[in-house]
């Protein structure tokens, strides 16, 4: 761990001024920030910490959307009266990652930007192109058990962790993003970054940029949703395969469908072949297995992550038929 | 008059542990005390060809870098464990530029604070000479050796004819089995603390065996045993890596030496996985032949296990098959590989615990075979004698095991075909296993201590990991002295108390509890002696074998306790502070006439949701015979706790190296998976509760119920899970790729 400053801001202004400066690293709920310092993963010169700023509500929109500050917790954001009503998904993924402590700390913001557990990218002594460009990727040929078969590149094929992002990408979510020259509003499909050439860049965010909100549309898929997370253990561990849908179902056909995938993919992942497979057809077995084989189409897989393809496509199914009886 | 003993009582530690006022190894209080931190070689095999320390010498707080081109010279200890002299490997620390396996200690820094020493370690630049290192067992196959001994087992025997046996049985079955190496992962990582007071060094230490850790770093400092006190009275859990002596606890001894100040060293998480052992991978062969009624013919049961290139240690998975049924052609044989991999040390019941993988799953491939209840198949195997040291045994309930859990479990509604029985969607599987682990029992000594208010201490330098040893020692002492148990206080983990085996092997127990016994007795005894010099009293003229100590009292014999004194009475009138007893047993000849051993049955229910790959266990009922049960609360505790690593090693642990350059990359709680509260359901644990006639001299007949417990879980669960699905799986864990 190396030495840093740290400063305490009240505002969003105070902030972003203090984040322009020369390598400083916004603070949150620190489950990821401060756990990759102490590996010598992040080494900010100076940690902002923005735990003081007004973002921690969730509020009602006059247009039926809601709007979830940055600095919400996951734990509360979980169990929200209106979250868990309209929003089921959302609660089910956040319910089913990490523990209670780490979500009681986990911010809204914090677990968008959160990072991979790939454990090359851990380990400064191998080589990593997501630590350090160009150095090389040691999990393309080490021990790949976790890592993606979606969104892959020549430079690296580490997982998004998170699983709420999973739900919000079900969801539609849009992030907004507040910088020196104004905010912008970015829709969470274009949020997170393939990694194509640069896997060090993995969102949108700037540096020195604040993540202010997240919002979500009123959409009609409240009724028919479902979280399903397949993994070594029962609870308190990360994807191997996730799946988030949502469906809109009119007698037995399927209206529209939203279908979003964890732990196989390097960013938060849209299934949209899936969905169009679903639009239109009859609700059943049947068609969850081609929508989920249309998921996967594509799927590049490594020495030990080929198990990942159908076990995704196993998540994909269990999560339509679950969303069906919902 | 026995109450404490047999009586389900509360942890007289748990209330200091659960207000966390227990000091475990790194949270004693020392003035002046300086950190430590251990740098860890990157690379497996090779030499160091520089080590860059002036940044770091130079870094704030730091007092001092030490590694091989400038530590003290240490010594090789004898590496023997019946004269308590073993480290958990041969080679000492910082011996040379060698490099042996990743993670290997090669430097420490020593500093002001934790975070300074830290830094500085960041800072420390070692330059290597790397060679290729040998990292998987089937690379290194062609090396493959036979070791002689374990533990003075021998690793190959024969008896009969398997071969020709196999040749001509009605049915057989053949697999191979494979464990990966798991870890410990004890709670509290191992820490020590070195204060020097001239000649004299005290180590605050998390040991299973403070005898051993004070005779090894002796030898390997150089110095008399009797310069060393080794500290040790809580432990968060150990498991077997807090067994032997690892190379932290001299570390900290000679980082005090140089900065001339206390030094704390405490592990990490990730010095944990490479720096005080694990459980080797192993790799099992078992061919089974049968008689159409079940009888087996002939076992052979071949295993190649790692062993590292600086230390033999052989995870002895065949020695179980030589007499847990009754077979007259049996043939065992263990090959090692040297590996560049941390040497691995005894893991709760090395040997019986990956060596019943493979044997109870094969045994239940057989039944299937068989078209046979696997309980059926193993009760027409039942072992009367242990047909390899051709002794009876000291006393076995296995049939009872077998008999009591089933019955709980409701084994007799069981569908013999697999994938034959559902709940719902979900797939249910039923199966068994037997368990087994010996009946250890070692030399001890105790104290018992009269006081003058009428409590009473109990002394042994022995250990309690967190089993309730604390607990069981006042028991006894509370039983033979008739004094209530909240007046009872435990001393142990302390090296200058009277001498104890290792924590380990189950042993405690059968060990200690006759000793302070004796030395129970033998206060009583003093007790009434000084009754009998007591002028103008009850007891004025009376031998002092006409005078009773029980229950509180001294009293005539024959008379009424109330016409006595208390004991505290005794010792005010005649003015001793104390009165101490002493007790000494250990072993003898009934070792040559019986075996001891201890055993016991695992039926599990797993609930398989085949669509999406996930096995729950959903229901557990184990049943064991360990003799006598002390405590049946914290014996239970060991049953959990058994039956949850169990689910641990058959659904999810496993040590992941990468095989290129030899390091590992799960060494976190977060990269390795250990059960959570959520993967544990129904848990019933019984117990026959038989004393063992023979196991010591003084009727307390209590074998251990430490190892057993995990003993036979994860083939239970491999069998529950074929008997589910029909998926036999013989390569652990049982992760969800797996059954796709
Ligand atoms: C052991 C363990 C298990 C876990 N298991 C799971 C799991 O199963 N599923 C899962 O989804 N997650 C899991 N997590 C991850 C957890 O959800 C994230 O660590 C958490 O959400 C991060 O939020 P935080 O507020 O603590 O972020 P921090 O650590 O404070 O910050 C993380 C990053 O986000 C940046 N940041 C934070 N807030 C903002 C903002 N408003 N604007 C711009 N940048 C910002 C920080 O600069 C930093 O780079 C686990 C974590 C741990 C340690
Ligand atoms: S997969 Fe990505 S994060 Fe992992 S080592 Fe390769 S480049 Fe780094």
């Amino acid at each position: 761990m190396q030495p840093f400053s740290y400063e305490k801001v009240t505002n969003e202004h105070e902030a972003i001024e203090r984040a322009r400066l020369g390598n400083a690293t916004f603070v949150a709920g620190g489950t990821t920030l401060v756990d990759l310092m102490k590996l010598n993963v992040e080494v900010p010169a100076a940690l902002v910490d923005i735990n003081a700023l007004p973002l921690n509500q969730i509020e009602d929109q006059s247009d039926g959307s809601i709007r979830i500050g940055a600095l919400v917790r996951n734990g509360d954001l979980a169990q929200d009266s209106r979250i868990q009503s309209r929003y089921r998904v959302l609660s089910q993924a956040i319910l089913a990652g990490a523990s209670a402590q780490l979500r009681n700390m986990a911010t809204t913001g914090g677990n968008l930007m959160q990072r991979t557990r790939c454990y090359y990218f851990r380990d400064p002594v191998y080589p990593c192109n997501k630590r350090q460009p160009g150095a090389g990727c040691a999990a393309m040929d080490g021990y790949n058990r976790i890592h993606a078969v979606l969104g892959v590149s020549d430079k690296c094929i580490a997982t998004h962790p998170s699983d709420m992002a999973v739900a919000l990408v079900a969801l539609d979510a849009s992030v907004h993003i507040r910088g020196a020259n104004g905010e912008r509003a970015v829709p969470i499909t274009e949020f997170h970054l393939l990694p194509g050439d640069t896997p060090h860049r993995e969102t949108v965010v700037r540096p020195g940029e604040l993540i202010t909100y997240v919002t979500l549309p009123s959409g009609p898929f409240g009724a028919h949703s479902a979280y399903v997370k397949l993994r070594d253990r029962a609870s308190y561990e990360f994807a191997l395969a996730s799946a988030a849908v949502a469906l809109q179902v009119e007698g037995t056909t399927v209206r529209s469908a939203r279908v979003a995938l964890g732990g196989v993919a390097t960013k938060p992942w849209r299934a949209l072949q899936a969905e169009q497979v679903l639009t239109g057809s009859t609700a059943n077995t049947a068609a969850f297995r081609n929508a989920a084989d249309a998921a996967l189409t594509g799927a590049v897989s490594r020495r030990y992550n080929a198990y990942k393809i159908e076990l995704a496509k196993r998540a994909i199914v269990r999560a339509l038929t679950d969303a069906l009886m919902d | 008059m026995s109450t404490a003993v047999g009586g389900s009582i509360s942890r007289k530690d748990g209330w200091v542990k659960v207000t966390g006022r227990a000091p475990y190894a790194a949270d004693h209080p020392i003035a002046g005390v300086a950190h430590a931190v251990a740098i860890q070689s990157t690379i497996a095999n090779g030499r160091i060809t520089a080590i860059a320390t002036s940044l770091a010498e130079n870094a704030p707080g730091v007092l001092a870098v030490i590694h091989h081109g400038n530590a003290p010279k240490l010594y090789r200890p004898e590496n023997d464990f019946m004269s308590a002299t073993k480290p958990g490997e041969a080679r000492v620390v910082f011996e040379d530029d060698r490099v042996h396996y990743s993670g290997q200690y090669v430097a420490i820094i020593v500093a002001e604070t934790l975070e300074q020493a830290r830094y500085a370690a960041e800072l420390v630049k070692i330059s290597y000479a790397v060679e290729d290192p040998l990292i998987e067992t089937d690379a290194a196959l062609d090396s493959a050796y036979l070791p002689d001994e374990f533990f003075g087992e021998k690793l190959t025997t024969k008896r009969g004819d398997p071969d020709g046996a196999l040749s001509g049985a009605a049915v057989t079955h053949e697999a191979s089995y494979t464990t990966p190496i798991e870890h410990h992962n004890p709670m509290e990582p191992s820490a020590s603390i070195a204060v020097w007071n001239g000649d004299e060094l005290t180590l605050y230490e998390t040991t299973q065996w403070v005898a051993g850790a004070r005779k090894t770093v002796a030898q390997t400092l150089g110095i008399a045993e009797e310069k060393i006190h080794i500290v040790s009275p809580f432990i968060g859990g150990g498991f077997g890596c807090k067994g032997f002596v690892w190379p932290h606890s001299v570390l900290s001894a000679i980082a005090a030496k140089k900065v001339n100040r206390p030094v704390k060293l405490n592990l990490t998480r990730k010095h944990m996985f490479s720096a005080c052992g694990h459980r080797s991978e192993t790799k099992q062969h078992v061919r089974l032949g049968a008689e159409r009624n079940g009888r087996l013919v002939a076992i052979d049961h071949d295993t190649v296990v790692q062993t590292s290139t600086v230390e033999e240690f052989v995870e002895a998975c065949g020695n179980t098959s030589r007499f847990l049924y009754s077979c007259p052609n049996v043939r065992v044989r263990h090959r090692a590989v040297r590996v560049n991999v941390a040497t691995p040390t005894p893991m709760r019941a090395p040997g019986e615990n990956p060596g019943l993988f493979a044997l109870e799953s094969a045994l239940d491939e057989l039944a299937y075979k068989l078209n046979m209840d696997p309980v059926e198949l193993r009760i027409v195997n039942h072992a009367d004698v242990n047909e390899h040291t051709r002794k009876p045994w000291s006393s076995k309930y296995l049939k009872e095991c077998y008999r009591m859990a089933a019955e709980h479990f409701e084994w007799a509604r069981r569908a013999l075909q697999p994938e034959s029985m559902r709940d719902g969607n979900v797939l249910v599987g039923w199966g068994m296993a037997t368990a087994t682990y010996p009946g250890i029992r070692s030399p001890g000594a105790a104290k018992v201590r009269l006081l003058q208010d009428g409590s009473v201490d109990v002394i042994s330098a022995t250990q309690d990991m967190g089993g309730g040893t604390y607990t069981t020692m006042a028991q006894i002492a509370a039983d033979v002295m008739g004094v209530a148990i909240e007046r009872i206080r435990t001393v142990l983990g302390d090296s200058l108390l009277p001498p104890a085996p290792v924590s380990g092997g189950s042993m405690t127990t059968a060990s200690i509890l006759p000793a302070i016994r004796k030395a129970a007795q033998d206060a009583l005894s003093k007790l009434r002696q000084l009754a009998a010099t007591m002028p103008a009293s009850p007891f004025t003229n009376r031998p002092h074998d006409d005078i009773v100590a029980e229950g509180g009292r001294v009293f005539p014999k024959g008379a009424d306790p109330s016409s006595g004194l208390a004991y505290e009475d005794v010792l005010k009138r005649t003015n001793q502070s104390e009165i101490e007893g002493e007790g000494y047993t250990g072993p003898g000849p009934e070792r040559d006439k019986f075996a001891f051993q201890s055993f016991g049955a695992h039926f599990v229910e797993v609930k398989v949701d085949p669509e999406i790959a996930t096995v729950q266990v959903s229901r557990v009922v184990s049943a064991f015979d360990v003799g006598r049960i002390v405590n049946p609360k914290t014996a239970r505790s060991q049953g959990y706790s058994g039956v949850i690593m169990g689910i641990g090693m058959a659904l999810m642990e496993h040590t992941v190296y990468d095989s290129r350059d030899g390091s590992i990359v799960t060494s976190n709680l977060a990269d390795y998976a250990i059960p959570v509260n959520a993967d544990a359901h129904s848990i019933d644990i019984l117990f026959v509760d038989k004393p063992d006639p023979f196991i010591d001299s003084d009727g307390l007949g209590a074998r251990g119920v430490g190892e057993i417990t995990v003993t036979g879980v994860a083939p239970a669960i491999a069998n529950a899970v074929y008997h589910a699905t029909g998926r036999r799986i013989r390569d652990l864990p049982i992760t969800p790729d797996k059954l796709l």
